[in-house]
């Protein structure tokens, strides 16, 4: 399998993004912002058609895209009361645009279903090199903001009272889910980022509750579904997307369904 | 030395002043019960002591100083909110979190920082709960587990925003004993707020009550009179003594109680204020 250039460039691709993916979508979960980091993927779907339309990359229109509605959405978030309809709407708004785009620019078409589902045998060693650069930005950041950002998500109104500038830190961090998000694109497209922001955090939380074993677990469990996803689309051709997403759902039903039967057990 | 003391201030939240020309001290060591209805700046109040909102007129200093955020002599419980039912965080990391939490970087803790975590959780009863997820807790468990975070760092001031909302009769004398333990052993200033009075007559020093713009500190029987609670009420108000309990009655109901019921439906939040009728 290792034989192929293909297969190491996705394996390479998909475990930079899975990593980058488990850690940040660890706190997307621990902030119950999951549907945010969905509707930003979307947005992002608009950038990236519209990028092509002007002939650039897609992942630059991407990032564009998802980082701006990151940060307005970090600026809003306080006075926006119902946010998940707020978001609900832009998104399927973003979505619109991003047909729109495609409308007029008919030869990118083709291009259509890797953004949505993603393309991960078609990497080279440049997109390698952009998505080394974007994680190694992404956990930069994520680092640097870490400890405000777990006291703001855990407890807003003490933060607020020991001098979190807590608008500052939702702000950067949906900037850093804008730019994990536009990576995450890349493999898995805009559809199904869940599968790797979102699953892998999700299940971790189910089987650890400390936070180091957590983010640890979180990633671990994204690069495992990442990469036996890769190996199983290779054997059975089907889609790689479609192996990740399975994978994802199955390890965080396991975990689930463990946690239940647990609980049973003690109580 | 007075540990809090407003002169002359008020407290306005958009366009209504919660507190207008309020002029009060509060001595060291003393328990101080604040009550009041709801909206009456209880917890505006505390925002206020904690460098949160600046008054629009008079002085707020407390321990001689102009409040500002992030005092490290002030602990803090903030209401309860809705906390995440999913948030499966050990009981340790979450009140670990708030232990230098406003520094930049990656959390880590030093011997001495996990052993002040340990010596606290210890002073609370709380040990047992360092290794449960907040999801798995009840709410006279979280209270406690809360506690124990506001008492990190040797506070000598504790302001607790209704500590004993929505918890039943036995927890909330848990969540009161615990805070009179160790706030008498350490010399604590005590901020208490609560809508029942009963429960902390055994406890307080003195009473501080908040209504109508007001704000009347003394003993209970200086400030739980009919004269002084009609002022602060802004309506006719009876109180009854019987079998050492206070009852503070408005044209033959309990008002500590009718506020109660409504605050069921009152998630929290100190900008969501009922209006009474």
């Amino acid at each position: 399998m290792f034989a192929y250039e293909f297969m190491t460039n996705a394996f390479a691709a998909a475990g930079i993004v899975a990593v980058v993916s488990g850690l940040v979508g660890y706190f997307l979960v621990m902030r119950g912002q999951t549907f945010a980091g969905h509707a930003l993927s979307h947005i992002g779907f608009a950038g990236a058609t519209g990028a092509g339309l002007i002939g650039l990359a897609p992942l630059w229109g991407l990032l564009a895209f998802t980082l701006a509605a990151g940060i307005v959405m970090g600026a809003l978030s306080e006075r926006i009361s119902n946010r998940d309809v707020a978001i609900g709407v832009v998104l399927a708004l973003a979505l619109g645009f991003g047909l729109l785009f495609l409308h007029y620019y008919t030869s990118f078409a083709t291009q259509a279903t890797a953004l949505l589902f993603g393309n991960v045998l078609a990497v080279d060693h440049t997109m390698i090199a952009t998505l080394a650069m974007l994680g190694v930005i992404t956990v930069a950041a994520l680092a640097a903001i870490m400890r405000p950002l777990i006291f703001a998500s855990l407890q807003p109104e003490l933060a607020e009272a020991k001098g979190v500038p807590l608008r500052f830190v939702s702000t950067a961090f949906l900037a850093i889910v804008a730019v994990a998000v536009s990576a995450c694109a890349q493999i898995v497209g805009v559809l199904l980022v869940f599968t790797l922001m979102v699953g892998p955090p999700a299940a971790a939380q189910r089987v650890t509750t400390g936070l180091w074993s957590g983010l640890f677990v979180s990633a671990a469990l994204a690069l495992a579904e990442a990469w036996l996803g890769l190996t199983m689309a290779f054997y059975t051709d089907w889609p790689v997307s479609f192996c990740i997403a399975l994978l994802s759902a199955l390890a965080y039903f396991a975990t689930l369904s463990a946690g239940t039967s647990h609980a049973h057990a003690a109580g | 030395m007075s540990v809090v003391t407003l002169d002359h201030v008020t407290l306005r939240l958009g366009n209504r002043a919660v507190l207008s020309d309020v002029s009060f001290g509060i001595e060291a060591g003393e328990f101080i019960g604040v009550l009041g209805p709801n909206g009456a700046g209880k917890t505006t109040l505390m925002r206020a002591i904690l460098g949160l909102l600046l008054p629009e007129g008079g002085s707020v200093k407390v321990f001689g100083h102009i409040p500002h955020r992030g005092n490290p002599a002030i602990g803090y419980l903030p209401q309860l909110r809705t906390v995440l039912p999913d948030l499966r965080v050990r009981g340790r990391d979450f009140i670990a979190s708030s232990l230098n939490g406003e520094r930049w970087g990656l959390p880590s803790f030093s011997q001495h920082d996990r052993g002040m975590i340990e010596e606290t959780l210890d002073a609370v009863g709380a040990r047992d709960l360092a290794a449960r997820p907040l999801s798995e807790m009840s709410g006279g468990e979280r209270q406690r587990l809360l506690l124990a975070q506001a008492l990190i760092g040797a506070p000598k001031l504790l302001l607790l925003d209704e500590p004993l909302i929505s918890l039943d009769a036995r927890h909330q004398e848990v969540v009161i004993d615990v805070v009179r333990k160790v706030c008498r052993e350490r010399k604590i200033t005590v901020l208490f707020s609560a809508h029942e009075l009963n429960q902390l007559l055994g406890t307080l020093d003195r009473v501080l009550y908040l209504g109508n713009g007001q704000a009347v500190l003394g003993t209970v029987d200086e400030v739980v009179t009919a004269p002084v609670l009609s002022r602060l009420y802004g309506t006719d108000i009876q109180v009854l003594r019987a079998a050492g309990h206070i009852f503070v009655m408005s044209r033959g109901r309990d008002v500590e109680r009718t506020d109660h019921l409504h605050d069921h439906h009152h998630h929290g939040h100190e900008h969501g204020h009922h209006h009474h009728h």
